[in-house]
């Protein structure tokens, strides 16, 4: 007996199921399912810009109001992806102006978007809403200048941490004064000074703008201003927190915070003259979130900032908070989730504060709720890390970075086998680990035998032998992202596993043991693994056989294996002749 | 599993300093002065992209610490460059190294005239927004007030040495 509701029926019960993966899941159930959800699904998330290919995305979707996607992997952050690479926008939104006119919100990450491609979204959507663009470059003011001009109900505009060049800071003139719409808008990348004047009034007339991130050249003797004239700020990002030493600017600052009753987040502080700190003192306890990670703040001044901060959850600091300052931390944000700590003085070859492993230690044993953490530092004990895993088996994400990537415990001078092993096997819920430090194939052994539930791994400068690699391949059930740099990991690992790395988003391999002859195994032996081989010292088949490859960039895909936009450094399978890269 | 694959015989690497592997190119620009007799010890190499830290807050971070990173324009070239002041001992290092950079001769500088007999006269924004030509002031001085440099036409720049 077969059930049947009408579609209308079925569409209307997925239109409660906003989760890709519930949605991914009902259109496997049966081909009825599948057509009526694809035609109702509204949004979709791209891990992998080359996973597929525009084209399959508007035949299978014809009917999307959002689009979320990324492009470089990871470690192209660190100048690790040369330039040239890929992950061009351009394709992608040129596409869609003719398949999706009501499209309204366009999220990316690491892509390269140029002033074309803004122009192009500015003027093909009507209801245009939502553009984020996450450590994103390639465009200019220019660009921007075109989206304030022509969306028209634009809610978000949000620039992350993307290079942008600055022409001018003309750009945001360009929104009309009909333009009252904005909720967000994230300007803290950009170098250039606005108009005080335009960005006022568009404060003013903006009664719905939640989250205002200035940027550096917003002197501090504008920002109350600013302020007072939006009082319903959930986020703000100061711009330059330093002026001269007065009184009535302390004071008319002080007033304009104490009136953001909803504040929740504060960002911003490049410059920080401490004795301005105290004029946020008003909103303290209210602030959930607070990144003062461009602050060269003393440990005393932000000790007196964050004590007064009770509800923290977040917190992104420099190293300049040492260990005292962390040790105040756990004593008085109970509520903490997320801790980041990054180096003031990353290239200086001896410390320039005291931050050490203790503060870490501090905090995991303080603060009940912590459950991610970045922390960079010079020193690392593998007692302190079982310590910081007993305190803390809640941890989902745990990145250490310690600078020297190769330091042993500085106690015992042993690897830090079995720190890292106490992480993965106390927090059984991680699903984010990044390390550094002395490190042999054994741990790779613990992480393959305890990390279930570990979706990323980030790895440099560790192991011993492909055993290591192996460990992680076959034992890590829930990977989805592997990235390694200047390991000895090298084919006999990959071969073995290439089954695994179709069950994963990608694999970054660069500065290991990899030869082309395994990639172009490997890519033979599995037609939806894309296999990049990215090397800028020319055709890989020019150099003997053993020879490694600089890097290799591994990813699944149901799009074409030759991308029409490969630059000459990168090799993949010529589908055509199958023994020869073309 | 074969684990004693001996793998360090053929793997391609970046070595870190100390290892007798080879070492990635340093990455600082600093040029050690002629006569500097108490030269501090060689910068230490360092890896590329470590510490993992993204470049846009390493720029934040020098700009911070240092305050010496100063953007640079020449009138008609499609987009700008960033030096580091610090890198530099004196005026003639910063005009060869603008020079080198730019591809292009900067005249001979004199009180009286600014710069003579060529193209291009070097000027820059101090701290109070002003345009100023570069060497008038001592080199610390400058060092610390120059927010921008701009590689103008020596024609457009004729009224700035004039200011006696």
């Amino acid at each position: 007996m077969a059930y049947s509701f009408p579609e209308e029926v079925l569409e209307h019960v997925f239109s409660f199921l906003s989760s890709d993966r519930d949605r991914n899941a009902v259109s496997l159930v049966c081909k009825s399912w599948y057509d009526i959800e694809r035609w109702c699904r509204r949004r979709i998330f791209v891990g992998n810009c080359y996973a597929v290919s525009p084209e399959i995305v508007i035949r299978r979707f014809p009917e999307l109001r959002a689009v979320e996607m990324k492009g470089k992997p990871h470690f192209a952050d660190f100048n690790l992806v040369p330039e040239g690479w890929g992950a061009y926008a351009y394709p992608w939104i040129a596409a869609m102006e003719e398949a999706y006119p009501f499209l309204e919100e366009i999220k990316l990450k690491r892509m390269v978007v140029t002033d074309e491609s803004l122009e192009l979204i500015s003027k093909s959507y009507k209801s245009f809403k939502v553009l984020v663009l996450t450590s994103c470059e390639g465009f200019t003011t220019d660009g921007l200048a075109s989206i304030a001009a022509n969306c028209r109900h634009l809610r978000e505009l949000d620039l992350r941490e993307s290079e942008v060049e600055d022409l001018s800071g003309h750009w945001l003139s360009h929104f009309p004064d009909s333009c009252t719409s904005l909720v967000s808008l994230n300007m803290s990348c950009l170098g250039s000074e606005v108009s005080f004047c335009a960005l006022e009034r568009l404060v003013a007339r903006s009664p719905n703008l939640r989250t205002l991130r200035l940027n550096r050249a917003v002197p501090l003797e504008r920002l109350a201003n600013l302020i007072r004239r939006a009082p319903q700020l959930v986020e703000l990002g100061t711009g330059a927190y330093s002026a001269e030493i007065r009184s009535d600017t302390f004071s008319n600052l002080a007033d304009a915070f104490s009136a953001c009753k909803q504040l929740k987040a504060l960002s911003g502080f490049w410059d920080v003259v401490p004795s301005y700190l105290p004029a946020m003192y008003s909103v303290c306890s209210g602030i959930t979130s607070l990144n003062l990670s461009y602050a060269a703040i003393p440990s005393s001044d932000l000790v007196k900032l964050i004590s007064q901060c009770q509800n923290l959850q977040r917190l992104w600091v420099l190293d300049y908070i040492e260990d005292s300052g962390l040790d105040a931390l756990a004593a008085s944000c109970k509520d903490l989730q997320e801790l980041r700590v990054f180096p003031s003085d990353p290239f200086g070859a001896e410390p320039n504060v005291s931050l050490t492993e203790q503060g870490l230690v501090s905090v995991s044993e303080g603060c009940p709720k912590l459950e991610s953490v970045l922390y960079f530092c010079r020193q690392m004990s593998n007692a302190a890390l079982i310590a910081i895993a007993k305190n803390r088996p809640n941890f989902i994400r745990f990145r250490l970075c310690i600078i020297d990537p190769q330091a042993p415990d500085y106690l015992t001078l042993e690897p830090l086998d079995a720190g890292f092993g106490a992480i993965v096997e106390k927090c059984k819920e991680l699903r984010r680990l990044s390390m550094t430090g002395l490190l042999t194939d054994r741990v790779f052994k613990y992480i393959g035998s305890h990390a279930k539930k570990l979706e990323m791994l980030s790895i440099a400068f560790a192991g011993d032998s492909d055993l290591g690699l192996h460990h992680v391949l076959s034992g890590c059930d829930s990977l989805r992202k592997l990235e390694i740099r200047d390991c000895p990991f090298g084919d006999k690992a990959l071969l073995a596993n290439a089954a695994k790395l179709e069950t994963m988003r990608s694999l970054w391999m660069s500065s290991c043991s990899v030869s082309f002859g395994a990639c172009k195994l490997l890519a033979q032996k599995m037609p939806r693994l894309n296999v990049e081989v990215i090397d800028e010292r020319g055709p890989p088949d020019s150099r003997p056989e053993g020879c490694s490859v600089e890097r290799a960039y591994v990813y699944r895909t149901v799009a074409s294996r030759q991308r029409l936009d490969m630059p000459d450094f990168v090799w993949t399978h010529d589908e055509d002749s199958s023994l020869r890269y073309s | 599993m074969d684990s004693d694959l001996n793998l360090k015989a053929t793997e391609l690497r970046l070595g870190l300093p100390g290892t007798t592997d080879a070492i990635s190119p340093p990455k600082n620009n600093k040029r050690s002065s002629p006569d500097s007799d108490s030269a501090p010890s060689p910068p230490k190499a360092q890896i590329v992209g470590w510490p993992p830290i993204r470049s846009y807050r390493k720029n934040n971070l020098a700009e911070a610490e240092s305050g010496s990173f100063v953007k640079v324009s020449m009138d008609g070239a499609p987009y700008l460059r960033k030096i580091d002041l610090k890198v530099y001992n004196g005026y003639l290092e910063l005009l060869e190294g603008l020079e080198k950079m730019f591809k292009l001769t900067i005249g001979e500088y004199s009180e009286r005239e600014g710069y003579k007999g060529s193209e291009y006269a070097p000027a820059y924004e101090d701290k109070d927004g002003d345009l100023m030509l570069v060497g008038d002031v001592p080199w610390e001085m400058f060092e610390s007030s120059c927010k921008k440099l701009r590689i103008m036409k020596a024609s457009d720049a004729r009224g700035l040495g004039c200011a006696v």
